[in-house]
């Protein structure tokens, strides 16, 4: 039984998303191919060296930069008869394509895999991550999303031979327009070791700077709750939770966040977790390892000042 | 126009989720019940569609059994003109390809252009179906939309997208299938008078079986469990040196 991972890039770099579902093809399967949809023909180099893969399935032309929905998930279904499994990383890149091409295939999907425990049968999050169903799968061919946090990323030392498929484009009914990248010099909320996290409390736009200086300091990320996104702190892909981004840090500082369950549905796992807040009775307090019970802004005030 | 929004009736978001450990499910009885918010978030921007002139109709669709009635004679009452609902024979367990199968068959015989639905229910989380949706009817498919913008001559939509590294926009040529994000908007509420006007709406029932579509399940539950947040045993700081000790001792700096 062989698996093929859709690889996602960030630039030339393969994501952590990526290397989350090589981890969790190699408990499937002896053979794992990737496949890649990209503009430029050079980033085989970068997947090619992942461990673990066989062959780099490159399908390259100038419109996949931005690729269409509608004409990936046709791609991807083209390429794959013979392959038992279809697996990506969670994340917004896979969770656009990869039920369209179940639909293609006829098969139901599983998103947010957290556990593989036999070749059909897998663990993934209910209501916000509240409950853990086991599920097992009938469809012949299985198409999965698996949680980044819940798998080890597989590292590079491979040499996969790579193989140019010349597809012709299928027709689209949409097109790019643009991207408004939120450019960031901090770590990467999803694989940060540690990050702090600012909500609603913090009041405004400016006075959210404090978090990203407390960020700074401690070589961490900056995480929002949705309220704080939903104010107009900060843009939407710091958004911790339910439907934002999971993440499961060594700390997670989260400052003046109430704690509504879909926050903690995306930070629950996090090792260490410390709570800034003046209300004892918020329910993130109750998961918190560290709480200060102050004024955030005393607290950060005297963070940001504290000589390490 | 015409205007399909799919509805699911959902726990309630703010209600935890119990598991019943002999029926190995989510324990539902007498919980309290109410339309999935990012379906709610779909049905205001339909509203607003209608109400700017761009839309003739809209159109709330809904599967389950008689009590998902509720949940679009709510969507009658936020302002939708008419409903339909695909009733089940028993708590059939539905999932994300079985529903975009029906969605596609109301779609087909309603002739609708536009689609505008939820990017997930808060229940299962699969975070699928308008996906699948477009795959099976071939509409262009704009996902986790934060904007939307009808052209003048209605024939493309501009979308912004909410994704990992920021937001994208896109143009669909219609028709097309689009699932909203929370910020998309700001539901209404129904009013009273609109909650009893709603109870007159034309509703038209359609059995599923009647649509001769294969509901046998792809995905069958072995077993559930809760996995909530676990209480921590929280020690309380007060200083910032204090802090800083702690995460140093633990090794998390």
């Amino acid at each position: 039984m062989s698996a093929l991972i859709l690889i996602e890039l960030n630039g030339s770099e393969v994501s952590a998303n990526s290397r989350a579902a090589i981890t969790a093809a190699s408990q499937l399967s002896d053979t794992i191919d990737a496949i890649v949809l990209t503009n430029d023909a050079s980033n085989s180099s970068s997947v090619s060296s992942l461990a673990g893969i066989n062959t780099v399935k490159m399908i390259v032309d100038d419109s996949l930069e931005n690729a269409n929905v509608e004409v990936a998930s046709k791609l991807i279904a083209d390429v794959m008869s013979g392959y038992s499994f279809l697996i990506s990383g969670s994340s917004t890149y896979s969770k656009n394509i990869l039920p369209r091409v179940g639909a293609l295939l006829d098969v139901q999907p599983i998103s947010d895999v957290c556990e593989i425990k036999s070749n059909n049968t897998f663990v993934r999050p209910l209501y916000a991550g509240n409950v853990m169903a086991t599920v097992e799968s009938s469809d012949e061919t299985i198409v999965m999303t698996v949680r980044a946090t819940a798998f080890e990323h597989s590292g590079d030392g491979g040499s996969a031979s790579v193989e140019t498929i010349s597809a012709s484009m299928p027709g689209s009914n949409s097109e790019f327009i643009s991207l408004q990248e939120s450019e960031s010099e901090r770590p990467e909320l999803t694989t940060a070791e540690r990050i702090v996290s600012g909500g609603r409390g913090l009041g405004s736009k400016e006075n959210f700077t404090l978090i990203e200086q407390l960020a700074d300091k401690l070589d961490a990320a900056v995480g929002a709750s949705r309220a704080a996104v939903d104010a107009g702190f900060i843009s939407n892909d710091y958004q911790v939770g339910q439907t934002g981004k999971v993440v499961a840090p060594k700390l997670y500082l989260a400052v003046g966040i109430s704690g509504a369950i879909q926050h903690l549905a995306g930070m629950k796992d996090s090792q260490v977790i410390v709570v800034i807040n003046n209300d004892p009775d918020a329910p993130m307090s109750r998961m918190a390892d560290l709480v200060w019970q102050v004024d955030l802004f005393d607290a950060l005030n005297e963070l940001n000042a504290y000589q390490v | 126009m015409k205007i399909i929004i799919p509805v699911k009736r959902v726990l309630d978001p703010y209600t935890q989720a119990r598991v019943n450990n002999q029926t190995q499910q989510v324990d539902l009885t007498n919980a309290k019940m109410a339309m999935n918010p990012f379906c709610e978030i779909a049905v205001e921007e339909a509203l607003t569609l209608k109400e700017s002139g761009s839309a003739s109709e809209t159109i709330a669709v809904s599967i389950g059994t008689d009590k998902t009635v509720d949940t679009l004679r709510t969507a009658l009452a936020m302002g939708v003109d008419r409903a339909i609902f695909v009733k089940t024979d028993s708590e059939l367990d539905l999932q994300p390809l079985h529903v975009a199968k029906i969605l596609a068959n109301i779609i087909k015989r309603e002739e609708a252009q536009l689609v505008i639905m939820g990017k997930q229910a808060v229940d299962n989380d699969n975070n699928q179906t308008g996906q699948m949706l477009s795959g099976l009817i071939d509409y262009s498919l704009g996902t986790f939309i934060s904007k939307f913008d009808l052209s003048a001559d209605a024939s493309s939509v501009e979308v912004c997208r909410e994704i990992d590294s920021g937001i994208e926009t896109r143009k669909l040529n219609l028709p097309a299938i689009v699932t909203v994000d929370l910020r998309l908007n700001e539901p209404r509420y129904a009013s009273l008078p609109n909650i009893m006007k709603a109870r007159s709406k034309p509703l038209e029932t359609i059995e599923l079986s009647s649509l001769e579509i294969d509901t046998a399940p792809r995905i069958k539950v072995v077993s559930v469990e809760e996995s909530g947040t676990k209480d921590r045993a929280s020690k309380q700081i007060s200083s910032a040196e204090e802090l800083f000790n702690e995460l140093n001792q633990m090794g998390v700096l």
